[in-house]
This record gives structure tokens, sequence and C-alpha cells, in this order.
């Protein structure tokens, strides 16, 4: 039974490659945005996230799973004024 | 100045000094100079966060959004899409639909591309922002703008950290003579006497960032605009009096022996 359980594992990890801030980055399935955010240490009150070009719903980040190839772009405010 | 609200789409402000959070070198050093400043609206930039780096702080950990109006700009966006494509982004990291427009023309002047900028913002405004757009010192422009539904104009006083001051009074004044809406001159001012200056041709606020983040002294640069937006602002409500080429006595004629 153990032993099964982790063949299941094993076979349901698929790893994938994602694009983050134009960075490869390798990825185990599932990963949801909300995860992804929490491994980098961001607060998902403080950013925006673009996938594919497509920006998310914050709302929508803890349901939104990352596929693979996915480019994924996560931005927040910076320090800005007239002079940038 | 609390008797003396801006108001704009329905939002009050109290402070007529607005200031950007770019060039400081630390983040604490940017929240006493905005504290110093007194200003209530702050300009924000809208980038890729540091993925590599855990530690990397996040600017609102430093500005409180119930203490400050956030206004994202869409510095360094030089056409239509770009601009278009970061206040969307704006809205979706922030809380509101508040975007200062940039559609920069040229690296060297960094003067605005007035014509992508109404295309911009008649997209923005369709989408439900409420587009504040940078603009030139152009009173044709500023009524376009004002025409397709921007609830205030930000015409520049020169270039952008340039410090030069206000280049074209002329234009401004005109400005705030053909528009019905508020005024704030961004970009380009120097020191306190530009400020001053600015609020007393009759602009409703100023925006400035470098003038105070690139000072010796920020803090004390920040304090000084405060007095000085205040100053020109009562100045001009106080209305001033008529240049006249020759002397009229101050002290009366009677009693003299």
């Amino acid at each position: 039974m153990h032993a099964r359980n982790t063949l299941d594992i094993a076979f349901l990890s698929i790893h994938m490659k994602i694009v983050v801030n134009g960075e490869q980055r390798e990825a185990v399935e599932p990963l949801t945005v909300a995860q992804l955010l929490e491994t980098l240490h961001l607060r998902s009150e403080q950013v925006a996230v673009e996938i594919n070009l497509k920006i998310l719903d914050r709302g929508d980040f803890p349901n939104w799973n990352l596929h693979d190839g996915d480019k994924v772009e996560i931005l927040s405010f910076i320090g800005g004024g007239s002079p940038i | 100045m609390n008797q003396d609200p801006l108001i704009i789409a329905g939002r009050t402000f109290h402070s007529r000094l607005w200031v950007g959070t770019g060039k400081y070198q630390t983040f604490e050093e940017t929240r006493k100079a905005i504290e110093a400043s007194g200003a209530d609206v702050v300009t924000v930039a809208v980038r890729r966060v540091n993925i590599t780096d855990n530690k990397s702080e996040n600017l609102l950990d430093y500005l409180d959004p119930k203490k400050y109006t956030i206004l994202p700009n869409t510095a360094g966006c030089y056409t239509v899409e770009d601009a278009v494509r970061y206040s969307r982004l704006a809205r979706a990291a922030g809380v509101s639909e508040l975007v200062k427009l940039e559609v920069i023309g040229d690296e060297r002047t960094l003067f605005p591309d007035t014509a992508g900028l109404i295309e911009a913002a008649k997209i923005l405004i369709a989408e439900g922002f409420v587009v504040l757009p940078y603009t030139n010192d152009d009173p044709i422009v500023a009524k376009k703008l004002v025409d397709i539904g921007c609830p205030a104009v930000m015409p520049l006083a020169a270039p952008i950290g340039s410090g030069l001051g206000i280049r074209n009074p002329y234009n401004l004044k005109i400005i705030m003579e053909t528009v019905n809406v508020p005024v704030i001159v961004d970009a380009g001012v120097g020191t306190a006497s530009d400020a001053a200056l600015a609020m007393e041709y009759g602009a409703d606020a100023v925006l400035m960032n470098t003038a105070i983040a690139g000072a010796k002294d920020p803090l004390m640069m920040a304090t000084a605009m405060r007095y000085a937006v205040d100053a020109g602002r009562l100045a001009y409500k106080a209305g001033r009096i008529p240049r006249k080429l020759y002397a009229t006595a101050s002290s009366p004629i009677e009693g003299m022996l």
C-alpha cells in the first residue's frame, strides 16, 4: 500500500518550466499563483500578476493553476514620481 | 489648510503638494520626507518585483494606504499600448482606479507624446479609470483631455527632473483659464519659489519629486515646499496688488511738519 502511494505521488509530480519575471524556473504541478507568491515571500495584496499577458484578479490567485510554458510577470509599486 | 480642500473626481485631498517617491536613498528617508511635505497624494511607479532577494522590502510597507492616496504612474511608457498595460497592472496591484497617465515622447526631454496621451486616456476612461494626465503646457491639449473625461490635468512646468522652474507661465495661466477642472503643475520645479509661483498663478496643486529627493537635505526641502505651496495658495486667494510703475506712499502725508 505504502509503496503504491509513493508511486502515485511520483507519477503525479509533473515538472514544468515557467518563466517568472524573465527568469526560467522549474516547478512541480499543480502550483497555483497564490502558492508561487508564497514561495517567493510576496504578499498577494501588494502585487499584480500577469500570465501570458492576461492580468489576473487578486481573487483568482488561490485557484489559478500555472502550466508548463507560462510566462508570469509579478509587479509591484516602487518609488517613482516625476523623475523616472 | 483643511478649509480649502482639493476635490478631484469626488475625492477630497487636504494637501495641495503632491509628491513622488523616487530617487530616495532608503524607504525610511522616503517615508520621512513625505511626512515632512504634508502630502496626502504620493505617486509610485509599477515595476517587476525582485524575485531573487527574499528580504527585499516593499514600498507599501512604508506608506500607509489609509493615510496616503497612492497614485500609480505609467512613467517609462513610450507607447499607448505600454501605458494602457501598465495602467491596468497598476489597478490590479493597488486598490483604486486612479492613474497618473504618462506617454513619453522622447528620452532626452521626457516631454509627453500628447497624441498618444489622448489616445491612451480615451481607452482607459472607457475602462473606468480616473485618468490624471501628465501633459505639455499646451492649452489646446489640456482642453481636449478634459473634453474626453479627465477630471484634472497635470501640465509640466519644465522637463522632468530639470529644476528649471516654470518655463511658460503664460501658457499655464491660459490652461487654468481654459479648463474647468483642477490644474496640477507637474514636473520641473527646482526650489520653493517655483512652487509658490505656480500656486500664485492659480494652480490647484503642485506635484514634485526630484526637487525634494535630490536636495542636499530632502527633509528640510520637503518642509520648505510645504510652506511654499501653502504660501502661494494663500497669496493667490488673498489677491495680489496690481503692478504699478511708480511709487505709492504707504505712510500718510498728513500730520507731517
